[in-house]
């Protein structure tokens, strides 16, 4: 019986997940974006001033795992390897081999050897240039999708629980506990929040976790008024008086019956909370004002592009990166949105 | 020759890649100051045909294959939107089926019945207003001259249909068409628009197209009438030949889906099960800044009712009269004040938590299959609900048996547990709805007008099915509806309520033989002859 009812849902599943392909755009958004996604995960691997593996004196040796100090491969100090130094270089290749990364470059790399002055333009060694520090953009971007797209998701993660329960609630009971709220919300979205922020990250050192704690104190309040309204709408529907003459809990009634109801309208809008959420930090890292300095971001590349107007690619890199993400997202949640909907099943 | 001549019409809609077609190869006339009807079930394509008259269908997704329309030998198909504004709403103008939404809420009664006159006739603005009272006379709109410059919220449904014939008549047409246009009301008003349209056919010489699924009023109103299947005419004749001698097989079903099934004796009835004595609704009225309560209004008003097991109560009486109100309290789903009694014991000092395991006694049928099944719930899950509520030990093949079991009591494939509802019709649905409220055997079923939504001979089939399931499990039935015929065939008892009073209670045949109240003869005088005094 167990496997029946596992055979049930899982046609359902199916036949969601059927819906999605059938909308063309949004299939192939998500394939673009889980591969991006997938290369972004792995930027250690992808993009690093480490080699993956060095043979060295018939040994084997894993920098990405373990530090290594220049004795080890017949240098004279006991420092961290520098795999870019031309003596180290030099020395390994006398007595083995190494096998560098696609691109042999941290987002905080300084290439020393560059024969142009930062910022320099695309060439062999830097497929999109660098900035004017010498760091790589192709590697910043890799590891700079990343933490957006990880930042986004974790924010629109959070923000929607909480949008989606206040909204439930007080559409659900209605009211004074709605009009009491409302109040709330309305004294609560008209704190200036750009201010608050560079008020709270010029006296604590920001970081991932805060940045996101702030930002979520705001970001939550976009998706309770469509969920409330859903509910205003959908609880004086047949079936949740048909439920309540069941003698189904109120609690039920609200997961069971007018959630699932609800959650069309935030399924559409959650792939522009996701954008928001990734602008938000985007456009707090352009300021100056986001994550510590030294992380790798879209928005410090953006910043970049701005203070080098001289080397064209720092910007329309970062605003390509940026708007094709930005793309993906809605297209796959547009795509998500129509799967849900058990109407659109016969289209 | 005929006012308007139909010939070869098709209609297709295309969504995407689907293409329906709605309307197949249809022929038709019209002569001069001939009343015409289109008969049909929903989905016979015969709202289509009125609108591609008008060519109202929305562009780039309706499309005609083929056919013509002749207007008094003048080709409408294929002309110009200029040509055809000519024509529409001058010569052929149209009433809706929805008086709610046919009128624009932004706009008064006389701005909206003067913008044909405006368009068509340029009359100046003192004309149209003279204009427009005179149409609203004719109308018969009480208080004509006081209502020009009403909104539509401040008019009730009636009276908005009044209003919308004066706008199709205000250049006196050739041709109207009607869409259904008394679906939407109570008998009384029914009767009393169906009057003025017979009376503005005659006196103004017009042809009227009417449209409708209510033989009745084909009857009652048409020369002529067509019968629509499927986006074709199976039928075409005179109104008494057709209904004295169909022809086709689709007719005589139609004309035979009348309720054969025969009510439970009354010797036979079972005990008590609910009793109602002086039971009250009433609403609060708040008023200020701070929501005082400052008065309220009675919904319900001392009714007493006492049902029986396979007894059946019909509850009549018009919209916002407080028959669903009535309903609704009796099984507490809104608070009202006097005796509830279920099965003997006193249920309404009940907390709500302790009604709960009563619940499973006493369902409901709502009118809207539509609206009372979650568009996000499977058939199974929601024909379930009540199981896992009542008796959530249940292990999950008895449950899949119950569900199995109530979707056979209302003649439902048990394979349709994994759909959802969008993929039936109506009466499926309603079934569904039935299954939901069955499957906890109840005693007590409330059913809220449960097939005034419905085509005439499926609500026949919904019908007949709550009576052979009140026989089997000696149902108490309280039936509220506005359509007193139904009540006629299905009710042992019947209760008359005019706003929230009971006017009149008694067994079914003498109130229909010898209705005493003015009201109750006024109703069912409207309801059986389609008249009004």
């Amino acid at each position: 019986m167990k496997q029946k009812k596992a055979l049930l849902e899982n046609s359902q599943l199916v036949r969601r997940f059927n819906n999605f392909k059938s909308n063309k755009r949004a299939y192939i958004s998500l394939y673009i974006f889980l591969s991006l996604f997938i290369i972004s995960l792995l930027a250690e691997v992808v993009a690093n001033d480490k080699p993956l593996l060095i043979r060295f004196n018939a040994k084997f040796y894993f920098p990405l795992f373990r530090n290594y100090v220049e004795t080890d491969f017949g240098g004279d100090l006991e420092l961290e390897v520098d795999y870019h130094d031309p003596y180290i270089h030099d020395r390994i290749a006398e007595n083995g081999w190494m096998l560098w990364p696609i691109i042999p470059y941290k987002f905080d790399t300084i290439d020393y050897a560059l024969d142009v002055p930062a910022p320099a333009p695309p060439s062999r060694a830097h497929w999109l240039g660098t900035d004017d520090q010498g760091h790589d953009v192709l590697s910043q971007i890799i590891y700079g999708f990343r933490i957006s797209v990880i930042f986004g998701l974790v924010l629109t993660f959070f923000s929607s629980i909480i949008g989606v329960s206040a909204g439930a609630v007080q559409g659900y009971f209605g009211g004074r506990v709605d009009l009491i709220f409302q109040r709330f919300i309305e004294m609560w979205a008209s704190i200036p929040s750009l201010y608050l922020i560079i008020i709270i990250t010029s006296i604590v050192r920001p970081s991932f976790g805060l940045l996101l704690i702030v930002l979520l104190l705001f970001r939550w309040l976009s998706l309770v008024g469509v969920v409330r309204a859903e509910f205003l709408r959908v609880r004086n529907f047949e079936f949740v008086k048909a439920a309540r003459a069941l003698g189904v809990r109120n609690s039920v009634i609200i997961y069971r019956h007018i959630l699932p109801n609800a959650m069309v309208a935030t399924f559409t809008f959650l792939p522009f909370i996701l954008n928001a959420s990734i602008i938000a930090l985007t456009s707090l890292d352009f300021l100056g004002l986001g994550l510590p300095p030294g992380s790798p971001s879209l928005g410090r590349l953006l910043a970049q592009g701005k203070a080098n107007l001289q080397a064209p690619w720092l910007g329309i890199t970062s605003f390509v990166v940026l708007s094709v993400l930005l793309s993906l997202l809605v297209f796959i949640g547009e795509g998500v949105r129509d799967a849900f909907d058990p109407r659109r099943n016969l289209v | 020759m005929s006012l308007l001549e139909v010939r070869n019409l098709s209609v297709t809609f295309k969504t995407g890649v689907r293409e329906v077609q709605a309307v197949k190869k249809l022929s038709f006339d019209i002569a001069e100051s001939e009343a015409f009807a289109l008969v049909g079930e929903s989905g016979a394509g015969k709202s289509a045909t009125a609108l591609s008259i008008m060519r109202l269908l929305p562009e780039g997704r309706a499309f005609y294959p083929s056919g013509s329309i002749h207007y008094r030998g003048r080709e409408l198909m294929g002309i110009s939107e200029d040509t055809l504004r000519e024509v529409r709403g001058n010569r052929i103008s149209m009433i809706f089926q929805e008086p709610m939404t046919s009128l624009n809420p932004l706009h008064t009664i006389e701005k909206q019945i003067g913008e044909t006159l405006v368009l068509h006739k340029k009359l100046s603005v003192e004309e149209v207003r003279e204009r427009t009272a005179e149409l609203l006379n004719l109308v018969q709109l009480q208080e004509a001259h006081t209502r020009l410059n009403a909104y539509p919220h401040q008019l009730s449904g009636g009276q908005r249909q009044r209003v919308m014939i004066a706008m199709a008549l205000a250049n006196e047409p050739e041709l109207l068409i009607a869409d259904e246009p008394t679906t939407a009301l109570d008998v009384t008003i029914q009767a009393e628009i169906l009057s003025l349209l017979k009376k503005f056919q005659s006196q103004f010489k017009m042809s009227l197209l009417l449209i409708t699924h209510d033989l009745e009023v084909v009857r009652k109103m048409a020369d002529r009438v067509a019968v629509m299947k499927s986006g074709e005419i199976v039928e075409t004749g005179k109104i008494d030949e057709v209904f004295e001698n169909p022809r086709h097989e689709y007719t005589k079903y139609l004309l035979s889906s009348e309720l054969k099934e025969v009510l439970p004796e009354p010797e036979t009835l079972g005990e008590e099960v609910i009793k109602s004595d002086n039971l009250s609704v009433a609403f609060p009225i708040y008023r200020g800044i701070f929501r005082r309560k400052r008065g309220e209004v009675r919904a319900v008003d001392r009714v007493s009712v006492a049902i029986r097991g396979g007894q059946t109560v019909g509850l009549v009486g018009e919209s916002g009269s407080g028959k669903t109100s009535c309903g609704l309290a009796l099984l507490r789903l809104i608070p009202s004040t006097g005796s509830i009694k279920f099965m003997g014991e006193e249920v309404q000092s009940l907390k709500s938590g302790d009604i709960r395991p009563l619940r499973n006694q006493m369902q409901i049928i709502f009118q809207d299959p539509f609206a009372s099944l979650n568009p996000r719930l499977t058939i199974g899950q929601i024909v379930e609900e009540g199981i896992r509520v009542h008796y959530p030990r249940e292990p999950k093949s008895t449950r899949n048996r119950m569900i199995a079991t109530a979707l056979g009591e209302v003649d439902l494939e048990p394979e349709y547990m994994n759909r959802y509802p969008h993929e039936f019709s109506g009466g499926e649905r309603q079934r569904v709805c039935i299954a939901r409220a069955l499957i906890l055997k109840p005693r007590f079923l409330v059913l809220d007008e449960p097939t005034s939504s419905l085509d005439m001979s499926v609500q026949t089939q919904i019908l007949t099915l709550l009576i052979e399931l009140q026989k089997r499990h000696n149902l108490a039935y309280l039936f509220i509806t506005h359509d007193l015929r139904v009540v006629r065939v299905l009710s042992h008892e019947v209760l008359v309520i005019k706003n929230g009073h009971v006017v009149e209670y008694g067994p079914v045949e003498r109130i229909f033989n010898n209705p005493r109240h003015p009201y109750t003869k006024t109703l069912i005088k409207a309801a059986v002859d389609m008249e009004i005094d």
